[in-house]
C-alpha cells in the first residue's frame, strides 16, 4: 500500500492566506480590470490589480476568489494565475448566468470587488518525489493551472508530470497556446481529447477518463489531481484505482454554491464540511462517503 | 523477427490467455500497416475481421449531413471493431487511419469457426470482448451527457 500523503482532510487544509484582508474578510477590495481575453466562445480571463495599493496578493494553488460585480452579485472564482507573479491576480471564468455573463461584459479600467483568498489547496509540496497526474475537465483546467505553474518552476521536485485534459470539442480548449507550449516542453506529458470533432481534428477523440489507462505514470507512486464536472471526477477516480493509484493520493476539487465563504452561513454545506472552508480541494478517500451521493 | 505469436503476447488483448489459444489465435492474424488518411473499413460493409492496435491512432467516423463527425479514436493497445461478432457482420462505422497505424488483422470468419469448434477458447475470448465492450459503453455514456454543457436547472 502507498503512504497516504497527509492524516486527514483537515490535515489537507492549510488556513486561508487573508493577506492582505486577512482583518476583514467579508469586505470586497476594489480591483481594476487590466486585461480581458476571450479564450473559447463562452470562457474568458480577467486579469486584475489592486486599485488602493494592497500588498502583493499572496495565494497558493486551487484557492479562490469571491468575485463581486458591482450592483450584480459576488460568485467564488478559482484563481488561477502565476503563483510567482502576486501584482496581478487572473482569473478564468465560463459564462453561464447572471453574474459571469456580467463580468464577461467588463473592460479595462473597470472595478471589481474583490475577497479572498479562501479554501484549501492542492498539496503540491507533498506530493513532491512523486509522479503527478492531472486531470482536466473542461473550465477545471483553470484551479489547476496555477498548481502546474508552482511544478513547473520546480521542476526537478516531481517525477513524471501528466496533464490530461479533456473538453467539449477542440474550439474549447482554454488556453490552447499555452496547452500546445506544453506538449512541446520534454519533460511534461500533456494528452487532450475531445468529446466530438470534425474529421479536421487529428487528437484524440473520446472522454478525458479514457487516456487514464495509458498516460505514463507509476501508479505506486503518483499523487492525482482531478477537477471537473463532478460526473468525470467520479469516473477519474475509477479509472486510477483500477491503474492501482491509492485513494489516499488522490485529491479533487468540489464545487458548491457559495455566500459567505468563511464557513458561517452554510450555503456551501458538503457532508459534514463547509466546502469554501475545508474544500475546495479534498483528499479522495477523506469525501468517499459522501461524494457522488445525491445532495448531501 | 517478431513472430505473430510473439507480436499478438505483447497486446494486452491477450494478457493472460492460454498459450495454446494465442497459437491458434496467431493462425487468424496477419500483419497491417495503414498510412495516415487510410481508410481501414467504411460502414456498411462486410465486416469481416477486428484489429489489435499495435502503434498509431484510428478516427471511427459517421456521415451526418453536414460532414463526418469522429465520435472515437482508437489507439495503441485498443482494440478496432466488434461487428465480425454479430449478425448481420456489416460495420457501424467508417474507419480512417490519423497516423501511420500498425496492427493486427483478425481474420473473423476463421476465428468464429475456431471458436465454435472449441468453446472454451470462445469463451474466453467473449469475456475479453465484453470487457472492450463494457470500457466503450461506459464512455459513450459519457460523452453523451455532454457534461461540459450547462448545467441546467431540473425541469419542475
Ligand atoms: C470554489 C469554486 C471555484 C470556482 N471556480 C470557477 C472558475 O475558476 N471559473 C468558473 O467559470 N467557475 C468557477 N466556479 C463556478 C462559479 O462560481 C459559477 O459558475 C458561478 O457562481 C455562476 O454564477 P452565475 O450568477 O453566473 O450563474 P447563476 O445565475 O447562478 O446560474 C445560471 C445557470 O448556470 C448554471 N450554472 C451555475 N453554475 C454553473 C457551473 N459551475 N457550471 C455550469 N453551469 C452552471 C445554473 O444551473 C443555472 O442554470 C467555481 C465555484 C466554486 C465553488
Ligand atoms: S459559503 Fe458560507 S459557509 Fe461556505
Amino acid at each position: 500500500m502507498t503512504t497516504p500523503l497527509l492524516e486527514n482532510a483537515a490535515a489537507a487544509w492549510e488556513p486561508p492566506v487573508l493577506e492582505p484582508q486577512e482583518a476583514a474578510p467579508m469586505l470586497p477590495r476594489p480591483y481594476v480590470v487590466n486585461r480581458v481575453r476571450q479564450e473559447t466562445s463562452d470562457t474568458f480571463t480577467v486579469e486584475l490589480q489592486s486599485a488602493d495599493g494592497a500588498k502583493p496578493f499572496r495565494f497558493k494553488p486551487g484557492q479562490f476568489n469571491m468575485l463581486y460585480v458591482l450592483g450584480v452579485g459576488e460568485i467564488p472564482i478559482s484563481i488561477c494565475g502565476d503563483p510567482s507573479r502576486p501584482d496581478t491576480l487572473v482569473h478564468t471564468t465560463r459564462a453561464v448566468g447572471v453574474v459571469t455573463r456580467a463580468m464577461r461584459r467588463l473592460k479595462p479600467g473597470d472595478v471589481l470587488g474583490v475577497r479572498g483568498p479562501f479554501g484549501s489547496a492542492w498539496p503540491i509540496e507533498e506530493a513532491a518525489g512523486n509522479d503527478v497526474v492531472i486531470v482536466a475537465g473542461g473550465i477545471g483546467l483553470a484551479p489547476l493551472r496555477t498548481a502546474l505553474y508552482n511544478m513547473l518552476h520546480e521542476r526537478q521536485r516531481y517525477g513524471k508530470i501528466v496533464l490530461l485534459y479533456g473538453t467539449r470539442s477542440p474550439n474549447d480548449i482554454l488556453y490552447r497556446r499555452e496547452v500546445e507550449k506544453w506538449r512541446s516542453h520534454f519533460d511534461l506529458e500533456v494528452y487532450v481529447t475531445v468529446d466530438r470533432a470534425s474529421d479536421r481534428w487529428r487528437g484524440n477523440v473520446g472522454v478525458v477518463t479514457s487516456l487514464i489507462s495509458r498516460a505514463p505514470f507509476d501508479p505506486l507512486s503518483t499523487v492525482a489531481f482531478i477537477c471537473g464536472p463532478e460526473v468525470m471526477m467520479r469516473f477519474a477516480v475509477l479509472e486510477l484505482q483500477k491503474r492501482g493509484v491509492d485513494a489516499q493520493n488522490v485529491y479533487l476539487s468540489m464545487e458548491r454554491n457559495m455566500k459567505c465563504a468563511v464557513g458561517i452561513c452554510g450555503h456551501c454545506q458538503f457532508g459534514p464540511w463547509f466546502v469554501c472552508k475545508d474544500g475546495p480541494v479534498y483528499r479522495y478517500d477523506v469525501i468517499e462517503p459522501f461524494f457522488g451521493k445525491r445532495e448531501v | 523477427m517478431k513472430t505473430l505469436e510473439r507480436v499478438l503476447l505483447d497486446h494486452p488483448f491477450t494478457q493472460g490467455l492460454a498459450s495454446e489459444y494465442v497459437q491458434v489465435i496467431a493462425g487468424c492474424a496477419t500483419n497491417v500497416v495503414f498510412e495516415a488518411g487510410k481508410v481501414i473499413f467504411r460502414e456498411g460493409e462486410e465486416a469481416d475481421r477486428f484489429y489489435l492496435i499495435r502503434h498509431g491512432r484510428v478516427a471511427l467516423e459517421i456521415h451526418m449531413e453536414q460532414g463526418p463527425i469522429v465520435i472515437q479514436t482508437i489507439s495503441e493497445n485498443d482494440v478496432l471493431g466488434w461487428s465480425w461478432l454479430v449478425p448481420p457482420y456489416r460495420w457501424r462505422f467508417d474507419a480512417r487511419a490519423l497516423e501511420v497505424t500498425r496492427a493486427l488483422a483478425l481474420d473473423g470468419t476463421c476465428l468464429r469457426k475456431k471458436c465454435d469448434d472449441n468453446p472454451a477458447m470462445g469463451y474466453e475470448l467473449l469475456k475479453r470482448f465484453t470487457l472492450v465492450l463494457e470500457e466503450r459503453l461506459q464512455a459513450t455514456r459519457l460523452q453523451l451527457l455532454d457534461m461540459y454543457g450547462h448545467k441546467e436547472r431540473k425541469p419542475k
